[in-house]
């Protein structure tokens, strides 16, 4: 009875990303799409995946994660290491894209479980403060790094490139503070709609399966859980760094679409960290689908309200501000369950069995 | 030969002796009762037996393996699985997935079945939905399957954390006053499942009680914890009519 419900639930959420893709795709095939709006798509894929990945962590955790931009990074710029690398031997850029994604994936939960094996075991908001400090020093760090690649190898360097002391057919890759240039652009928004269902994939079946319950059970009580003989350690590391991988995944997916990619405060900062966080809060924490729904609003939004130039981020504002009372207010909660999308399926199909 | 072997246990916190020397042998299958005045340990012992303390001298043997000083998640892997006082249940869950929490252990599948709902996924989470409304049935919990954990009434509640500890296939259930703050008929009808339980899962059950009338109406042998140390020990009208015991409960 209730698998029913939840396998429905994600139908509709699966539903609705292919619906908005497909819509999108008509709206660019009429050609009634701006090329402001065809630039944001990807981005838009990028900002999904993201606070679906940061409401695994958040949501379904339950812990506060203030440095998800800093996966991001890391898989952003494996990624593209790696496509730059390769450009010349793997010709299929679908092939070579695939790898560079299961690449960032790798690097970025490789991460995620060295910062998570010392800091989860501890109880309390301490992951919020070492991930707020890893999002700044990755950020830094590959801001002084310079590799180089030539007929000996790789180069690496925290200096400048000229001390790398690269052969005459060498090539710098990173490039210090201007970061990684000529990334192949393989990021279709075809892909990136791919990549959040494969996301939205892993995040909802592992929700509700053994594992996922286990670490709903720890968020809900730690001791209680601990007493059914559930390993606390194993599974919190094990939901972060499946939240770490999936950011990478979409780092990778950030680093394909820009023929540019460098680490500044602006695309892998804080500020990036705290305004996914910020779909997460808005979408409802544990909310999965809430999350899409707040990321696109939020991508979207500000170029919607361009014409209003000097007022937009006023606009915005007040925006976020409605949406807070929306989500929360007691009237509105109510409001909600009455139009609900899942109610109206329910209803009419409750129509159906009386007629 | 006794099932669980404590002897010679204590814990200090500093300069306070919280329990001192206590001693408890359980037979299988027996129903024990610990009770005591406010304060005098008995929760402490609990949290030694489950390893949320670790003892600071004397030995537990659970089916003659020592298990002192293991960590909570093993000692219920080895059989002990036990309630709260304060009851701690999964709220945001269901009533079934919290039982399904507790079948963590006896049901597994990897994390990669898991998410790619392999045919094990299948096969293991419908073994698990009949186990766990098997065990819901038991506890009449059956119809509120589909309920979050924080909707239940606060009897049924308890119901469900003692569903839940039975869902780890324990040796021996611990329950921490499951009568607390239950009015008569809820506690006739408690009275009624820890029988139940004990003759349908051939459980040895030792629970923490203030209820008299629920202590003596079900409970073989009783021990008596007093400013943590033992003040008597042995069949339950014995212990209730020593002269000891009415002095630490009511005074000179």
């Amino acid at each position: 009875m209730k698998k029913l419900n939840i396998n429905k639930d994600y139908l509709i959420t699966y539903g609705m990303v292919v619906a908005f893709y497909i819509i999108m795709q008509i709206l660019q095939g009429t050609g009634n799409l701006s090329s402001l709006f065809k630039g944001l798509l990807v981005p838009l894929c990028v900002y999904t995946i993201m606070a679906v990945s940061l409401n695994l962590t958040v949501g379904i955790l339950g812990e506060l994660s203030l440095g998800h931009a800093g996966f991001m990074c890391v898989g952003a710029f494996s990624s593209a290491f790696f496509s730059m690398c390769m450009k010349d031997v793997i010709s299929s850029s679908l092939l070579r894209f695939v790898i560079a994604i299961i690449i960032s994936a790798i690097v970025a939960a490789f991460f995620g479980i060295i910062i998570g094996i010392p800091v989860l075991r501890l109880k309390g908001d301490y992951l919020a403060i070492v991930t707020l400090a890893f999002g700044e020093i990755i950020k830094n760090v590959i801001n002084i790094l310079y590799v180089g690649k030539d007929g000996n190898g790789l180069h690496i360097s925290t200096k400048d490139s000229i001390s790398l002391g690269l052969a005459e057919d060498g090539k710098v890759i990173i490039n210090g503070a201007q970061g990684i240039t000529g990334t192949p652009n393989d990021s279709t928004f075809t892909i990136g709609i791919i990549l959040l269902l494969v996301t939205l994939f892993i995040v909802l079946n592992f929700m509700n399966s053994r594992s996922g319950r286990a670490v709903m059970a720890i968020r809900d009580n730690r001791i209680a859980a601990e007493s059914v003989g559930i390993n606390i350690s194993k599974y919190k590391l094990m939901a972060f760094a499946i939240s770490a991988s999936l950011a990478g995944v979409a780092g990778a997916l950030y680093a394909h679409n820009l023929s540019t990619l460098n680490a500044m405060p602006k695309n892998f900062g804080y500020n990036m960290s705290i305004m996914i966080l910020v779909y997460v809060v808005l979408g409802g924490i544990g909310n999965i689908r809430g999350s899409i729904i707040a990321a696109t609003v939020l991508t979207v939004l500000p170029e919607l309200l361009r014409g209003f130039s000097d007022y937009r981020m006023l606009i915005y504002a007040i925006v976020l501000i409605a949406m807070m009372l929306f989500n929360a207010s007691p009237k509105a909660v109510e409001w909600k369950e009455k139009h609900s999308i899942k109610r109206m399926i329910a209803s009419k199909k409750q129509a159906k069995e009386v007629e | 030969m006794a099932m669980l072997d404590v002897t010679n246990l204590g814990i200090s916190f500093g300069g306070l002796r919280a329990v001192d020397s206590f001693e408890l042998h359980i037979k299988k299958g027996e129903l024990y009762g610990l009770i005591g005045p406010n304060g005098a340990g008995k929760t402490t012992v609990f949290n030694m037996l489950t390893g949320v303390y670790k003892p600071t001298d004397g030995t537990i043997k659970l089916d003659d393996k020592n298990i002192t000083g293991m960590k909570t998640t093993q000692i219920n892997q080895e059989g002990i699985a036990r309630t709260f006082q304060n009851i701690r249940l999964f709220k945001e869950l269901s009533v079934l997935d919290n039982v399904k929490v507790g079948l963590h252990n006896g049901y597994q599948y990897s994390t990669i079945t898991g998410i790619f709902r392999l045919p094990k996924y299948r096969k293991t989470e419908k073994l698990m939905n009949e186990k766990a409304m098997e065990l819901l049935a038991v506890f009449d919990l059956d119809k509120e399957a589909n309920l979050l954990a924080s909707n239940l009434p606060y009897g049924k509640q308890r119901k469900l954390e003692i569903a839940r500890a039975l869902a780890t296939n324990p040796k021996l259930l611990l329950l921490d006053e499951p009568a607390a703050g239950m009015n008569p008929n809820e506690t006739k009808e408690l009275m009624d499942t820890i029988q139940l339980i004990r003759d349908k899962f051939d459980m040895t059950i030792l629970l923490i009680e203030h209820d008299m009338k629920l202590v003596s109406g079900i409970c073989e042998k009783l021990t008596v914890l007093n400013f943590g140390q033992v003040l008597a020990q042995g069949e339950t009208s014995e212990v209730l009519n020593n002269p000891e015991v009415i002095k630490a409960y009511l005074g000179e």
